[in-house]
């Protein structure tokens, strides 16, 4: 767990819940992405609940030994979002929470995209497209040696523009799969709009239902009703399932929610402020940087 | 060398408890006795090479030693992410196998012909790429690659290819497979050796000075003292159904030390627009057994 540290983001209180996992998620997210001048915060937001919930509640692993072989594998499609995965894995106890200091710095294994070489992670992503025929690929291997193990794979909306997922949307059905589980992150926006501007998804529940998944939807902010819906699978045996999770870009900070401009940007220290504040996690330190900064200013 | 490549296969899966064969949805008359021994351990991905891939790393993760399996570029460059984020980043054991490497499927048109697949997978990271010339080097390949699990590429010709040599240690360096004598000697990979030992049979011949032959199923790793054997000649004529950038002759002429000429045959990179057999469109591309003799003999 967490090593002593000056800084209040490193320094917050212990979660005890999954709602609180979250928050400390979000802000120390946005302190790493704010002092490495990196991006992506507006999708790491939208699915930190998704992801609390999962690492609170729901996924069995052993942060002391993350190749426990039974454990639950998660793996991060949408690798672009990763912060929040990585400040969760801290908080969890994979990593030391102080750590999280080196997002994006130079020498340090902790990438911008999700990387393998973190103490939890499974799975390297970046591009898109890639996460669930991998996850696939070891749910077949459950199946196929009577492993009672699950596999959760987190997507973005946007990602399901590449082809790939498609193949492996028809794939899993058709072998039975149903100890795998895609999370859509279906927050509406993607690179450059509106995935109804760029390419429509919709039905999105009834394309997966289509393609032979048992399929639910669900606020992906309500922590119960993700939890409800994620303690319950399989929802229908021989099949795969499919959380269409409805969220916010950005969610949880108002300025940062529904803005594309947030795929990109990195909050400077005013805005991190702001957002600490919102957060409840106010910054003791004036700009939420007592750590010397490895690399660029927070501005962009 | 698709069936001496199943045949082997079969052997080693039978010694190698975790190997695995992921097919796209060819290998007919092929794959099926495997497929009836192990049926746990095949899986027939479809049409959907991607995904043959990236599941293939996933049973890769959980400690399988997955064999992707189809033609030509369709394991290769359709996937070519897969392999290089998934697999090779990973570090995972998969093998990718492309059958009809070359021009063996010559008139089935360009889309068959893997004339670039040594120069993509030469840049791919910890990737151990194999390109047998014969049945017999595509049987050790296989034992090779088996016993030594790792992100790999094996490019393999068709059916119907003879027995070249029994000349066996592939992974110590390139294979004499034809003694000769004089200061050329020929270098091949792949299933185009066949031309290089009927150019080095009729030099005998003609000249009565037999010309040696050097068959390199080895590709990568390498560095240049893995070819030390070759730089005892003054010239190299080399053959490769591969397109001149990023194959063999490439790769010997960047590590030959000064003095060792590299003559290099190969296809031209143009695409090919014309149908035709693989001994058609070998003449055509001058990858023949007089374009061998004329670049031993050049003074």
């Amino acid at each position: 767990m967490a090593e002593p540290t000056s800084n209040p983001v490193l320094d917050l209180p212990p979660a005890t819940s999954s709602e609180a996992l979250a928050r400390n998620g979000r802000a120390r997210a946005a302190w790493m992405v704010s002092r490495s001048n990196s991006s992506h915060i507006g999708g790491a937001y939208s699915m930190a609940d998704l992801l609390a919930v999962l690492y609170h509640d729901i996924l069995k692993v052993r942060p002391s030994d993350p190749a426990w072989a039974e454990r639950d594998r998660f793996i991060l499609s949408k690798g672009h979002a990763t912060a929040v995965l990585y400040a969760i894995l801290a908080e969890r106890g994979f990593f030391p929470v102080s750590e999280l200091a080196d997002y994006g710095a130079n020498g340090s294994r902790l990438m911008a995209h999700v990387s393998h070489g973190v103490p939890g992670v499974e799975f390297s992503t970046g591009s898109l497209g890639h996460g669930l025929g991998f996850a696939c690929g070891r749910a077949l291997s459950a199946r196929r040696t009577d492993q009672a193990w699950r596999v959760f794979t987190m997507l973005s909306d946007g990602e399901l523009d590449e082809g790939s997922n498609w193949e492996a949307i028809l794939f899993a059905p058709q072998h039975r799969l149903d100890n795998l589980v895609a999370i859509i992150d279906y927050n509406q926006i993607q690179s450059l709009g509106d995935v109804s501007e760029v390419l429509e998804l919709a039905p999105l529940a009834d394309k997966f239902r289509a393609f032979r998944w048992s399929v639910r939807e669900v606020d992906g902010h309500d922590h119960r009703a993700i939890r409800e819906a994620l303690s319950a699978v399989p929802w229908e045996p021989g099949r795969p399932s499919c959380l269409v999770a409805r969220t916010v870009k950005g969610k949880g900070v108002g300025f940062l929610e529904n803005q594309l401009l947030w795929h990109y940007r990195a909050p400077n220290a005013a805005q991190l402020g702001q957002i600490l504040g919102e957060l409840g996690c106010e910054d003791r330190s004036g700009g939420g940087d007592r750590v010397p900064s490895p690399g660029a200013p927070a501005v962009k | 060398m698709r069936t001496a490549f199943i045949q082997a296969l079969i052997e080693e899966a039978r010694r190698h408890p975790r190997v695995f064969l992921v097919v796209g949805d060819l290998g007919f008359s092929v794959v099926e006795p495997f497929a009836k021994e192990f049926p746990s351990r095949f899986l027939n991905a479809g049409v959907a090479e991607q995904n043959m891939t990236a599941v293939a790393a996933g049973l890769a993760a959980e400690g399988w030693h997955p064999f992707t399996y189809s033609i030509a570029n369709f394991p290769t460059l359709r996937c070519l992410e897969q392999i290089r984020n998934d697999v090779c980043y990973h570090r995972l054991p998969v093998t990718v196998v492309a059958v009809g490497a070359g021009l063996a499927y010559g008139n089935m048109g360009y889309s068959h012909h893997g004339v670039q697949d040594l120069a993509v997978m030469r840049a791919l990271p910890n990737l151990t790429v194999l390109s047998p010339a014969d049945p017999g080097e595509t049987t050790e390949a296989v034992a090779h690659l088996t016993s030594r699990p790792g992100p790999s590429y094996l490019r393999l010709g068709k059916a119907g290819e003879k027995t070249l040599h029994a000349t066996r240690g592939l992974a110590a360096g390139p294979l004499r497979v034809r003694d000769g004598s004089g200061p050329v000697a020929l270098v091949a990979t792949g299933s185009i050796l066949a031309v290089a030992l009927a150019a080095a049979e009729r030099r005998g011949q003609e000249t009565g000075s037999p010309t040696p032959v050097f068959s390199c199923p080895w590709i990568k790793p390498v560095t240049a003292d893995f070819f030390a054997p070759l730089w005892a000649y003054r010239r190299l004529v080399t053959l490769e159904e591969h397109v001149p950038e990023g194959g063999l002759g490439e790769m010997l002429a960047g590590l030959a030390p000064a003095g060792v000429e590299v003559r290099r045959l190969a296809l031209s990179h143009e695409a090919v627009s014309k149908v035709g057999t693989q001994e058609y469109l070998r003449q055509a591309s001058g990858l023949t057994v007089e374009s061998a003799l004329r670049e031993v003999a050049r003074e």
